[in-house]
């Protein structure tokens, strides 16, 4: 007999931490120059230092140090004047040291928080997740175990290792443990993720794709009675892969925690990982008898130790908050909570704003991008980013309907030729003839021909029924291939039949 | 032409009385001869040193700028990588493997046009005082093959005792160039950390190692420590500055006014009779040239072996967790069904021996939760400590000298099972290791009582290396004229050859 979850919060308090891996998007890897470009031939991206050869020496990726310290200043965070990597040492055959180069009790950026804001039943409500650490560290290889049921490396027949990864510079940001959440704490940590996804995206630091693994999500959780102050047992929630995932995850485990707590048995403190299609989480490793991963200095790289006046240069530079320029924009442009919401959803605000600072009304380029844009992305299943189209082109083509030299139609024709790489706007419009006719001439010839074709339905609109007028309006528009402005055509065949 | 210095071989060949070839095939003739007997050697690139050799002789012939030890033949130790060229670092887990990168002190020797002859043996990883823990059998020390020629780079200091090269690379951890060079009658140099880039170099203990020149005179090993030194991007730790001018020093070797410190605690009880006895006469000699001696103390010393013995096993336990047959090396037990873990099991069973074992184990136990305070924490203490004491003494002088181990060269076979009495070999040159200064051990004559050679080793403050040249050079001057011949025409056991 499943819970309910309100049943689960009648009773107890849910209790998040939250560790967030980011890959960031350095050209490089964090501890040699192989690329890190995603997808790449397995093992192509590799060299003596990301495969530890014997002999082979880590050094720093200046530019990753760079990224981690802005994630610090834009998370709040001190950042510590000096600070160190650590080996975090076990065996596993796709780490190929043998031990993880991380950072341990002296980490780059510590003590930081993120306001989030969700509605609650009182209204729009904020809370504070408080930030113990951001720390760097390297990513491992892949493997991929064949054969077997389950593509886990129990009952596989044969695993094959994939360095490319290994080495990717990692950036892990952990809460510290958030109390006071409540019933919304799967809606809070949810907010959270989302709001370190807008952060990360606004310092162009990750790509932040949760479905290309390069922003991951544990999420720990416990449950205490109410009132109680000792915490539970936690356990430790891995392969939430979107937001979505995110939140349904706390809420099952929450559930999962409740019923076992009711019946008089225990949580085991132990890995868990999200199934995406039943919503439910399966044990991993058990944590109960904790690692040890014997963590101490690295003494192949000299400490990191920032210099204070470059970092108040980044500091100097952080882009205005995601959750500010979200409601600044919306004050702007006067767009309701739902539009907003939904070119949030739809990741396409950025490119929004860009298409309104060259010079669109923003309900057009709000609706171009939703809209038409969306649309044909949805059809080819890719990203709107991947689209070949770009704001200056949306902006072009919106300028021209202004201008009268488009319609609404023709405008989606040149959209759609120049996704289709047949060019700018203007060489689609040129390639494809496509032309407004504004001549009112060329027009008269097409309705009288057009009359003279359907007398039935000239007649009737002349005797006044003039819904009958779209079928001529329809074959005056098919006679002009499209191109002339309906209004107009209405305009002058409504004349013609002496209804004006 | 084998028993010249580098620097006399470079000027014949600058003068065209020899050529690289000839030097090369003089020297593989050598090794052909008395290898077997020395057993210095475990790669012998016969192929490819004659080729480089002609290559310089064309360079040299075309009238082409060259480095000061171009055409002068080198022995390699095992430790450090070479494309294509098998190294082991001592051990059965490398056996076969061909690196597919040159480290950068191979980058550099190149550069140099040295002439690469071969891999020198070693202790299995660097572990060792005798090259008793080598997989691959001991090396016999040219003064009496029954004993041991030091360790770990016993290999390249017998190489050159035994004229099989008139210059070689060592690495010292906690004394790994000094020792094989005092109980072979040779010259070894560790530089101070960083000079000398680690990129390569298969890491025993990475906080400690440090690669160095080891030659038969104190200008030879100065001409190639100049060249191997030099900031190095690829080595984080590497030292980003200029290299002090020690060549200028060797050639100086004017010690007038200088403050020679002898370490109170480096003598005296646990020190060989003749070792004492070839310690004071140095001294005498170096007071004779115009350098003042003043004695300093160290009491932390005392901790350092102690010490030692907690951060080199802590870092190698964690170095050597790469050899586990996944990507490279050996690999035992890839049957139907072997899972990973259990290969890695059996390879590393196999592929390892005693001594690394015995430290992975160290190593493990001291990085422990619950333990790393007591064990790894406490020895990092100590080493500040010890840095302490060096940079106090250094107030008072300008090096610090000791004999560089407390006795001659043992018998082979004679400590090895005891490692406590083999670590207590290296109780004089580790704090040099510990505080990441540079250090030398040249040869100060034959005990009298076993008619083996004795190191005197002097130690300079971090980044003025040029010191402990300045001071060899003013010493070996003053052996010389006192032997009359340099000390390893005396060497008996290869006599005959």
């Amino acid at each position: 007999m499943a819970l309910s979850y309100d049943d689960v919060i009648a009773k107890y308090e849910p209790v998040l931490g939250l560790e967030v891996h980011v890959e960031l998007n350095t050209k490089s890897k964090m501890f040699c120059g192989c690329s890190t470009i995603f997808g790449a031939e397995p093992n192509t991206q590799t060299c003596p230092v990301c495969l530890a050869l014997p002999g082979a020496l880590p050094t720093v990726n200046e530019k990753a140090i760079e990224s981690t310290i802005k994630i610090g200043l834009a998370l709040n965070c001190s950042i510590a004047p000096f600070s160190r990597f650590a080996r975090k040492n076990y065996f596993y055959p796709d780490m190929p040291k043998n031990f993880q180069i991380s950072q341990y009790d002296e980490p780059i950026c510590v003590n930081g928080y993120v306001d989030v804001e969700i509605e609650t039943d009182e209204g729009p409500k904020s809370f504070r997740i408080e930030i113990e650490r951001v720390h760097m560290e390297e990513d491992t290889g892949k493997s991929l175990h064949v054969g077997g049921a389950t593509g886990r490396i129990h009952g596989a027949e044969y695993s094959l290792l994939d360095y490319n990864r290994a080495g990717i510079p990692l950036v892990e940001i952990v809460t510290k443990i958030v109390p006071g959440t409540g019933k919304y704490a799967p809606e809070v940590a949810k907010a959270y993720v989302a709001e370190l996804r807008d952060v990360l995206r606004s310092l162009g630091v990750s790509d932040v794709k949760m479905e290309q693994g390069s922003l991951r999500c544990d999420a720990n959780v416990s449950l205490r009675l109410i009132g109680a102050e000792t915490l539970g047992t936690r356990s430790e929630t891995k392969n939430v892969n979107s937001l979505r995932s995110v939140e349904r995850a706390i809420r099952g485990e929450m559930i999962r925690h409740a019923e076992l707590l009711n019946k008089g048995e225990r949580v085991v403190q132990e890995t868990r990982h999200f199934q995406e299609d039943t919503g439910l989480t399966r044990s991993g490793r058990s944590k109960e008898q904790a690692e040890d991963y014997r963590y101490f200095p690295e003494p192949d790289l000299v400490p990191v130790a920032p210099d204070a006046a470059w970092i108040e240069t980044f500091r100097a530079g952080l882009p205005e908050r995601p959750s500010i320029h979200r409601k600044r924009l919306q004050e702007a442009w006067a767009v309701p909570d739902k539009e907003m919401a939904a070119m949030i959803n739809a990741d396409v605000l950025n490119i929004v704003e860009a298409t309104v600072y060259l010079g669109a009304d923003p309900t057009k380029a709000r609706s171009w991008w939703l809209g038409e844009i969306s649309r044909i992305a949805n059809e080819k299943n890719v990203a709107i980013a991947d689209l070949d189209i770009t704001a200056n082109d949306v902006a072009e083509i919106v300028a021209l309907v202004n201008a009268g030299e488009l319609t609404d139609k023709l405008a989606r024709q040149v959209v759609e030729g120049v996704i289709a790489g047949e060019g700018k706007p203007a060489d689609v419009i040129s390639k494809r003839g496509i032309k407004v006719v504004n001549d009112d001439g060329a027009l008269m010839a097409a309705i009288e021909k057009v009359c003279a074709e359907q007398p039935e339905t000239a007649e009737k609109i002349r005797n006044g029924h003039l819904p009958a007028a779209g079928a001529l309006i329809g074959a005056v528009m098919k006679e002009t291939k499209g191109q002339a402005d309906a209004a107009r055509v209405r305009e002058l065949l409504l004349g013609h039949l002496g209804q004006i | 032409m084998i028993h010249l210095s580098a620097a006399q071989m470079a000027a014949q060949l600058v003068s065209g009385a020899t050529t690289s070839v000839e030097l090369t095939q003089a020297h593989l003739n050598r090794i052909a001869s008395v290898d077997s007997d020395v057993h210095a050697f475990l790669f012998v690139d016969n192929e490819g040193a004659l080729k480089h050799a002609a290559e310089v002789d064309a360079k040299r012939v075309a009238g082409e700028k060259l480095a000061p030890l171009a055409g002068v033949p080198l022995a390699l130790k095992d430790v450090m990588t070479q494309k294509g060229i098998p190294t082991t670092a001592g051990s059965k887990i490398l056996e076969g493997w061909r690196p597919p990168y040159d480290s950068t002190v191979v980058a550099k020797l190149k550069a140099n046009d040295i002439v690469i002859l071969g891999k020198t043996n070693m202790d299995e990883f660097a572990m060792g005082s005798s090259t008793e823990n080598s997989a691959y059998g001991p090396t016999h020390n040219p003064w009496d093959l029954t004993r041991i020629p030091g360790g770990s780079g016993g290999g390249s200091s017998a190489a050159l005792a035994a004229f099989e090269a008139p210059l070689a690379i060592g690495t010292d951890t906690g004394g790994s160039i000094r020792q094989p060079a005092a109980v072979t009658g040779t010259v070894g140099v560790k530089p101070t950390y960083g000079a000398v880039s680690r990129y390569g170099l298969i890491a025993f203990s990475s906080s400690l190692d440090q690669a160095g020149p080891c030659a038969r005179t104190v200008l030879d090993a100065a001409l190639l420590h100049e060249a191997i030194a030099g900031h190095d991007p690829r080595d984080s730790t590497s030292i980003n500055a200029p290299v002090p001018e020690v060549v200028a020093a060797a050639k100086s070797g004017n010690v007038k006014g200088m403050k020679i410190g002898v370490v109170k605690e480096l003598n005296g009880a646990g020190y060989q009779s003749g070792v004492r006895t070839r310690f004071e006469e140095s001294l005498e000699l170096l007071a004779a040239a115009g350098a003042e001696i003043v004695e300093v103390s160290a009491p932390n010393f005392e901790y350092a072996l102690a010490a030692y013995y907690l951060i080199a096993p802590s870092e190698c336990s964690s170095n050597l967790a790469r050899f586990d047959a996944m990507r490279y090396g050996l690999r035992v037990g890839d049957v139907d069904g072997a899972s990973a873990e259990s290969v890695m099991n059996l390879t590393r069973e196999v592929g390892f021996g005693r001594e690394v074992k015995r430290r992975i184990i160290l190593g493990t136990y001291a990085l422990s939760s619950g333990y790393y305070d007591a064990y790894y924490g406490s020895a990092q203490k100590v080493r500040t400590l010890i840095t302490q004491d060096f940079n106090k003494a250094f107030e008072k002088c300008d090096v610090m000298v000791s004999p560089t181990c407390p006795t001659t060269a043992f018998k082979i076979g004679e400590k090895s099972n005891d490692p406590i009495a083999m670590y207590l070999n290296d109780i004089a040159t580790i704090p040099v290791n510990m505080a990441g200064i540079g250090g030398m051990s040249l040869p100060a004559g034959l005990a009298p009582e076993d008619g083996l050679p004795v190191g005197f080793q002097i130690m300079s403050p971090a980044m003025q290396d040029q010191r402990m040249y300045l001071v060899g050079a003013a010493l070996e001057a003053a052996l010389l004229s006192k032997w009359g011949a340099p000390l390893l025409s005396q060497a008996p056991a290869l006599a005959g050859k």
